[in-house]
């Protein structure tokens, strides 16, 4: 009876062969929502520097990859369920999401900046300057001042369960209306539409959509943000109990970083070096 | 199961459901008053005036509400036109949005719910009101409405309940009712089934009570159900 | 509206979408068939003259028409992997163990159509008069005789409308298990909104489709309607 209910349960379920230290299999997940990290194109495929950075890293572990997409909310809860083993998806490495998960090295670091429409009596604060959360000094100090004094009873939209979110609480607290978006993308059309006086993201997803036709009336203002909040950079999500898996994949990113390829994906996608 | 977690979180939902009953009443209501209009003018002999309430019934009912929300809270926006027009004050918002969707989807199914409740009045009982020379306007009001109604209330207790359960999809535009801020909650405690079922619990408990209220009323409006005295 | 966007073809949406549709119909067939699965059991429950199995089925259908479907299909997302992981280490399996999203779409979809479907045939099973039964009985059929003579024909006669309805409301919730990631019509039209910044495009687009999907089923279930009620005498 054992035996036929391992069969019915094998026939109806993938069982994905992650048994530890077999890693010849390795499921990826993504969102293909955020753009240029990873995005969806017409042809219905995940593309981005995220998605050529994954399958570089499969080769270098000789692994076969499998890209999976999932919703950006549920991200974490998914890779807990085994629905993938990592999670490669522009997720910024910070301090809560540790209590759950486990990053690998990061790989990248862009800062956030909040951006409003051209056309916003917003747009008069100058777009300069960077702020460390970890480290503020005086400069800096004074410049978050007057990016919470600008935003002051404004209504700021951020893609939900971000380090942005988790900023726009803790640093601008009741101060400001929050919207919370499920993808970057309708946060990008809201912000356009005029529904949202500011958004805050990371610069190279807004930078793309600037580029393009229907971003091209949008602004940067304020400093650019890093630190605190935002973590320390860009890592793969891993399960806490593939320690193993872990290992790997920072030594993959090592040779990447080390032969220049893992420059050469963000360059390729942000038209910049944001790898770290 | 992390239970403490899930009484923690209970108070927290618990503020998101002033939202979900303010939208479920506004549109139900509005809803309601629509509905009426529409299934008169589903049962009316006018061609075109049949034609559009058959076509908006059959939109309404034949796509999903998730459609529809997007649509017209994405879709519309859109367009620079309305986002320059006057219209914009109430579409700029997605509380009135996500009204507005709720409000055009429950009246759909609400018409055809009263049509049917109006053709089930009896023929005799319309006739014998006629033949006491009863106005159109007495007759719908003392006959026909009164009976339909009762005719129409458990169907239209269901419609209730659906829209309950409905307006848990305007969480998706950024609106904070219970789902909404179990998402939110998510975010940081990353235990969806743990937050999930808490959600669930109050959508139970606000449907039982009108489950309950419907019944009391199907009871109160059938005379022969109640013991005489 | 920009219809370039919804060229076939590596440039264009169409084809996607298409095969979206292709993907919709399948899980909607795949949900209303565990439905109907569903139903059998959950009206013989409903109908058993033991009050534990009739609480259980009550307990069911009341839950799962009372909260929102889209809860109910992220708690199966989202719990329904751990409770087979659960299993399975009952039988000795440690591993992860994924669930493939088609699988646990139509099984969330099925699992609320079937409360649904179970109301209906509960109804219809109620429709047939006792006497029915009562003559077969005395004219000595047995009980699989009667069930397949008596009960069967009927309460698929008496049931059909109300499955009808089941259908078109399953088939619009499959619009809901967009969150587990299977790319059906409404997450294809999600995920090409946001890529092209076009969302009246896909979104009427999407609404069109299921139109099509909805009108199309409509005409078969009045033809099977039609079917079932022949040699029924009409006033």
């Amino acid at each position: 009876m054992k035996r036929f209910y391992l069969t019915l349960i094998s026939v109806l379920l993938t069982v994905s062969a992650s048994y530890a230290g077999d890693w010849s299999k390795i499921k990826i997940g993504t969102e293909g929502a955020y753009p240029p990290w990873n995005g969806t194109n017409a042809a219905g495929e995940l593309e981005g520097a995220e998605i050529d950075l994954a399958m570089d890293l499969c080769a270098r572990m000789n692994a076969e990859c499998e890209l999976v997409a999932q919703d950006w909310d549920g991200i974490i809860p998914a890779l807990q369920n085994g629905k993938y083993d990592a999670i490669i998806a522009g997720m910024s490495i910070t301090s809560e999401r540790m209590e759950v998960i486990n990053f690998s090295q990061g790989y990248a670091n862009e800062p956030a900046s909040f951006s409003v429409l051209k056309s916003s009596p917003l747009a008069s604060l100058q777009s300069a300057g960077k702020v460390n959360m970890d480290a503020l000094d005086n400069t800096s100090s004074a410049l978050l001042d007057s990016l919470k004094s600008t935003l002051d009873g404004k209504v700021v939209g951020v893609q939900g369960s971000t380090t942005h979110e988790n900023f726009v609480k803790q640093v601008l607290g009741d101060s400001v209306t929050m919207k919370s978006y499920d993808t970057q993308q309708n946060l990008e059309l809201d912000l356009t539409a005029g529904r949202i006086d500011a958004a805050l993201s990371d610069k190279g997803s807004m930078e793309e959509f600037m580029s393009s036709d229907n971003g091209q009336n949008i602004t940067f203002i304020g400093p650019g943000l890093g630190g605190g909040p935002f973590g320390g950079g860009v890592g793969a999500g891993l399960r806490k109990a593939d320690t193993d898996l872990l290992e790997m994949i920072n030594k993959a990113i090592d040779e990447a970083r080390a032969d220049g390829t893992l420059a050469e994906h963000f360059i390729k996608w942000f038209g910049k070096d944001i790898s770290m | 199961m992390n239970y403490e977690l899930m009484i923690d979180t209970f108070p927290k939902l618990l503020g998101g459901s002033y939202i979900t009953i303010q939208l479920v009443t506004i549109s139900l209501f509005i809803g309601f008053c629509l509905a009426i209009g529409l299934a008169l003018l589903r049962l009316s002999n006018n061609y075109f005036l049949n034609f559009f309430a058959k076509t908006y019934v059959f939109y309404f009912r034949g796509t999903p509400l998730l459609v529809q929300i997007f649509l017209i809270y994405y879709g519309i926006a859109q367009f620079e036109v309305v986002r320059e027009s006057l219209a914009w004050i109430f579409f700029k918002e997605a509380y009135w949005c996500g009204i507005l969707a709720l409000t055009l989807n429950t009246c759909a199914y609400s018409s055809e719910i009263i049509r049917g409740g109006i053709q089930s009045v009896p023929f005799g009982q319309i006739e014998s009101a006629r033949s006491t020379g009863m106005s159109r306007f007495l007759l719908y009001r003392r006959i026909i409405l009164p009976i339909a109604f009762r005719q129409a209330l458990p169907a239209y207790g269901n419609e209730m309940i659906l829209m309950v359960k409905a307006t848990s999809l305007v969480s998706t535009i950024t609106i904070m009712d219970i789902t909404g801020i179990a998402r939110l909650v998510i975010a940081k405690t990353f235990s969806p089934v743990e937050i999930f079922i808490a959600a669930g619990l109050i959508y139970l408990t606000i449907n039982f009570i009108i489950t309950r209220l419907i019944s009391y009323c199907e009871f109160k409006l059938t005379p022969y159900l109640q013991k005489s005295e | 509206m920009d219809l370039e966007l919804l060229v076939l073809g590596d440039t264009g949406w169409g084809d996607e979408m298409l095969r979206a549709a292709l993907v919709t119909l399948m899980v909607s067939l795949s949900a209303m068939s565990i439905g109907l699965f569903i139903s059998i059991f959950g009206t013989l429950s409903k109908l058993s003259n033991k009050i534990y199995i009739r609480v259980l089925a009550d307990a069911y259908t009341t839950i799962i028409r009372g909260i929102p479907e889209l809860l109910v299909i992220y708690l199966l997302f989202f719990g329904g992997s751990n409770a087979i992981m659960g299993l399975a280490k009952l039988f000795g399996y440690y591993g992860y163990i994924e669930i493939n999203a088609f699988i646990i779409g139509s099984v969330a979809v099925g699992a609320i159509s079937g409360a649904y479907s179970t109301e209906v045939m509960r109804g219809a099973f109620l429709a047939i008069p006792r006497g029915q039964v009562d003559a077969a009985k005395s004219v000595g059929m047995n009980k699989f005789l009667i069930f397949k003579r008596i009960l069967v024909p009927q309460v698929l006669r008496y049931a059909l409308p109300g499955l009808g309805n089941v259908w078109q409301l399953t088939l619009k919730d499959t619009a809901l298990i967009m969150v587990t990631g299977l790319v059906e019509i409404m997450r294809q039209a999600h995920v090409a909104s946001g890529s092209t910044y076009s969302p009246f495009t896909f979104y009427i687009t999407a609404a069109i489709l299921y139109l099509i999907l909805t009108t199309a089923s409509n005409k078969v279930f009045n033809s099977a309607e039609n079917w079932a009620n022949k040699g029924v005498r009409r006033a």
